[in-house]
């Protein structure tokens, strides 16, 4: 579905990543891995179209995405769940949530991904009318994520969604990140806590200063004694 | 007059000039929350539909129609502006946006003068709008009470507008985060263009109210009223709407409150004192009065 | 090692080149030419001191040419010879009015001025950030303008201050170009340069490093201010009559236009955007009173040359969008690299 083919991305005259390829299947669920300053989240927005690539190719579906605007790259169904949450503050939990359905036309559907993300999340259900500042940090990223969802991805990438959360919440993110795996959704996910992610996710790709230095099926990965050592602490 | 009659009198004048300028202030705040670009060249906006009414009237077209096509014209300007000079220039640091506002200004400005002299013209509008009401003592110039009613109408609708219509919220999900209203499908180009064309409408009513009100225009009459504009967002807190009303308010408020507390001899220090004010208060709320407390919007 | 000495013979020739230009210019150059090479020495001064509080810490001023007036105004009152004050100047207080100052000593005074008045406006004003306080100094430039034109016993308010001595000479001018042009750039290429353009480009992250904000940016802004008010003086003692109307909003845009398309942070882009813009603003304000190219005249028409400036620096923000050099300063070696 999702093919990187040698990515080069430069930031000024930082060059960020050096030549990155990965692929992703349909109905996959594919972590992205590596320590900060890796070039994960780089990496996604190369392929939302916020950044464009140097060198290389990002191909969806058979088409060329590398040199499309970040605006047909979203109506394609590529849809990014950015790192730190940004939610519209100044606007309610509903308001946040029609904002994720602004490119779709089709009205019934989108009233009923609204109840289905309700479903998923009933916290947000409770707080629709409330100003999207006043969520707490977990509550915020449920509804970038729903917001997300609200977007009817085809391919659905979030960045660090467990970063800052109390461990707690972060088993209810996670379990939702799984609920949708079920459902068939394909989603790239992007995580510092490699713990959690190797558990859910079908394959893995291990970024280091902007190059792929390991991947594979996540058993794998999760057996392998250098990943154990320098993303799983021992 | 009795001390209520000329408060209410001054309340008239406060809340009439403040209209004017809240709704000013709203063309600046739209563009800036989501651009971060102060347009300076808004208050051109004023000139250019001024003088396209006035070229009307002098045609023989009456001043309702003229009015309206001027208006029209103001919204028409301030979408090739965007167009133009400012949509080249996205991404581009504060300061060169700031600038490039300076340079469009200063083009068109240049360019009223050689098309219609350095002068001021009269502008006469019809007499129900440079007329007067007589209540008791109170003497209220209808041009305050429509400047007022103007105000009023176009808040409504523009809180229906960014509260119930999907571009509406989409430009207040921009303003507060263009990066996330990009990944979310946005069309940024679209929702920019809708915060000109409605701010320059905005302006252009300014100008329409402005210009019957003072009874003339010239090449240069944007120049005080963005800047007070200007002020006006400053003080309510840049980029929100709420605040740019607010601000506009506070500043029509303050004005008329110096204009007479100040004694004879410094009332030409009017301005000066108004700055004085706002500096202070920027003192205590360094992001306006609306604006987040912490000196850094995180 | 090289790379020293190259720097150091180009500066050393540049210096040899000043001077010689500035002999023959005195000596042998029409009015008009050294007219343009007065007010470019001046406005050199003024975009580089603009351009150590906006362009390295990032402070925008809008106000500084309240500063430049209050340069002029200051150092014209004190050298105004004693009789012309009685005529021109007869409220003046009495501590005053019997004060001549010779040109020297009235710069200075007149720069000192300015930084104290720059000290404690910044107080206030340096912890604003971003379009505040550039709003804020306008705030200032406003207010310098209203006591300009009320405080008349002082100013002759909106009237014309005659009478200025001219002591203005392109040495004069000159001297203190490069003087201000030494200062700053040792200034912006020091460790507190350094450290003032970490605080412009990310003030937290400098702020957890330990680089007071507030103190780098005052300083800068003094400084800045100090070296404005000389350009005033400078100014007010060449062109020998003004008004508050001289220091205002136009003044303003036109040396942030020439910072701006030199490049906010470098110096030497400062001085070359203070040449184009300067050069090209003459040339444009001649060929307003029509050209005649021989074989077609082109009529006058006034006004154009503001136009044509505004349209130029549109096109050169969006083809440079952080004007012609940016934030790097003119490299000599790259440059004799070039020529050889």
């Amino acid at each position: 579905m999702l093919k990187l083919e040698d990515v080069q991305v430069y930031w000024g005259e930082v060059h960020a990543l050096k030549g990155v390829s990965l692929e992703i299947e349909q109905g996959e669920l594919v972590s992205l891995l590596g320590s900060n300053g890796a070039g994960k989240s780089t990496t996604l927005m190369t392929i939302s179209g916020i950044v464009k690539p140097r060198a290389g190719r990002v191909i969806f579906d058979g088409q060329d995405l590398t040199q499309r605007s970040a605006f047909d790259i979203v109506n394609l169904g590529v849809i990014h769940c950015p790192e730190g949450r940004r939610i519209f503050s100044g606007l309610t939990v509903y308001e946040n949530l029609l904002m994720g359905a602004v490119r779709r036309t089709d009205r019934r559907q989108v009233a009923r991904d609204l109840e289905r993300v309700i479903a998923l999340f009933p916290i947000l259900g409770e707080r629709l009318r409330q100003n999207g500042a006043t969520l707490s940090g977990g509550e915020q990223q449920m509804l970038a994520i729903a917001r997300a969802l609200m977007a009817d991805p085809r391919l659905l990438m979030l960045d660090e969604p467990s970063l800052g959360l109390a461990p707690v919440i972060v088993e209810v993110i996670f379990e939702v990140i799984q609920q949708l795996h079920r459902e068939g959704v394909t989603i790239l996910l992007v995580e510092q806590n490699a713990r959690q992610a190797l558990q859910i996710a079908d394959r893995c790709y291990v970024l280091e200063t902007g190059r792929v230095v390991m991947s594979g099926p996540a058993e794998e990965l999760r057996a392998n004694p250098e990943v154990q050592r320098f993303y799983l602490g021992g | 007059m009795t001390s209520l009659e000329f408060f209410l009198q001054q309340a008239i004048n406060a809340v009439s000039i403040g209209s004017l300028y809240a709704l000013m202030a709203i063309g600046l705040a739209m563009v800036f929350g989501i651009l971060r670009l102060i347009n300076f060249a808004h208050g051109d906006i004023i000139m250019v539909g001024s003088y396209t009414t006035l070229m009307l009237m002098l045609v023989g077209l009456p001043f309702g129609v003229a009015a309206i096509i001027g208006v029209l014209a103001s919204m028409v300007a301030g979408l090739i502006m965007e167009r133009v000079a400012y949509r080249p220039i996205r991404g581009a640091p504060d300061v060169a946006m700031l600038l490039t506002s300076f340079a469009v200004t200063i083009f068109l400005e240049n360019s009223a003068i050689l098309l219609f002299q350095p002068t001021s013209r009269p502008f006469s509008a019809p007499s129900i709008l440079t007329g007067a009401l007589q209540f008791g003592n109170l003497r209220v110039s209808s041009i305050d009470l429509i400047a007022i009613g103007v105000t009023i109408i176009l808040l409504l609708l523009l809180t229906f507008f960014v509260t119930r219509t999907q571009i509406g919220i989409s430009m207040r999900a921009a303003s507060t985060d263009l990066l996330a209203a990009r990944l979310m499908g946005i069309n940024v180009n679209t929702v920019i263009a809708y915060a000109f064309a409605i701010g320059s409408l905005m302006a252009g009513i300014v100008g329409v109210l402005w210009s019957a009100r003072v009874g003339k225009i010239d090449p240069l009459m944007g120049f005080y009223p963005v800047l007070k504009a200007f002020v006006a967002t400053v003080i309510g807190g840049l980029g929100s709407i709420p605040g740019a009303i607010l601000g506009g308010y506070v500043l029509g408020t303050l004005e008329i409150l110096l204009q007479g507390l100040l004694p004879a001899s410094l009332t030409p220090f009017r301005d000066a004192f108004v700055f004085i004010a706002l500096i202070i208060l920027l003192l205590f709320r360094p992001n306006g009065i609306l604006g987040p407390t912490e000196r850094e919007k995180i | 090692m090289q790379h020293r000495l190259y720097n150091l013979l180009t500066i050393v020739l540049l210096f040899v080149l000043l001077a010689g230009l500035l002999a023959y210019a005195s000596l042998a150059a029409s009015a008009y030419i050294q007219r343009i090479i007065v007010l470019l020495g001046i406005n050199i001064i003024l975009v580089v001191s603009l351009n150590l509080s906006n362009g390295f810490t990032g402070v925008f001023s809008l106000g500084h040419i309240g500063f430049m007036a209050i340069g002029a105004y200051t150092a014209a009152i004190l050298t105004l010879p004693l009789s012309l004050k009685k005529v021109n100047l007869p409220d003046l207080p009495a501590w005053l009015s019997g004060v001549e100052l010779p040109f020297l000593t009235a710069t200075l005074l007149a720069g000192v001025l300015a930084m104290l008045i720059a000290f404690l406006v910044g107080l206030s004003l340096m912890r604003l950030s971003g379009p505040y306080v550039s709003v804020a100094t306008m705030g200032f430039l406003v207010i310098v303008q209203v006591v300009l034109i009320n405080w008349d016993s002082m100013t002759r308010g909106a009237r014309t201050f005659a009478g200025v001595p001219p002591y203005t000479t392109l040495w004069w001018v000159w001297g203190w170009a490069v003087l201000t042009i030494y200062i700053i750039w040792r200034l912006g290429h020091s460790s507190f340069g350094r450290s003032m353009m970490a605080v412009r480009d990310n003030d937290i992250a400098a702020q957890s490093l330990g680089i007071s904000v507030m103190k780098s940016r005052l300083l800068a802004f003094c400084i800045s201010a100090f070296f404005t008010a000389v350009a005033g003086s400078l100014w007010a003692h060449f062109i020998m009559s003004f008004s508050p109307k001289s220091f205002y909003f136009v003044q303003t845009f036109s040396v942030i236009t020439m910072l701006a398309v030199g490049g906010m942070g470098s110096v030497s882009g400062s001085v070359i955007g203070t040449v184009l813009i300067t050069v090209l603003s003459e040339v444009l304000r001649n060929a307003e009173r029509g050209i005649d190219l021989g074989f077609v005249s082109i009529p006058p028409v006034y006004g154009a040359s503001q136009i044509v400036m505004a349209v130029l620096f549109v096109l050169i923000i969006v083809f440079r969008q952080k004007g012609l050099l940016g934030d790097r300063e003119i490299d000599f070696n790259w440059l004799w690299s070039r020529l050889f």
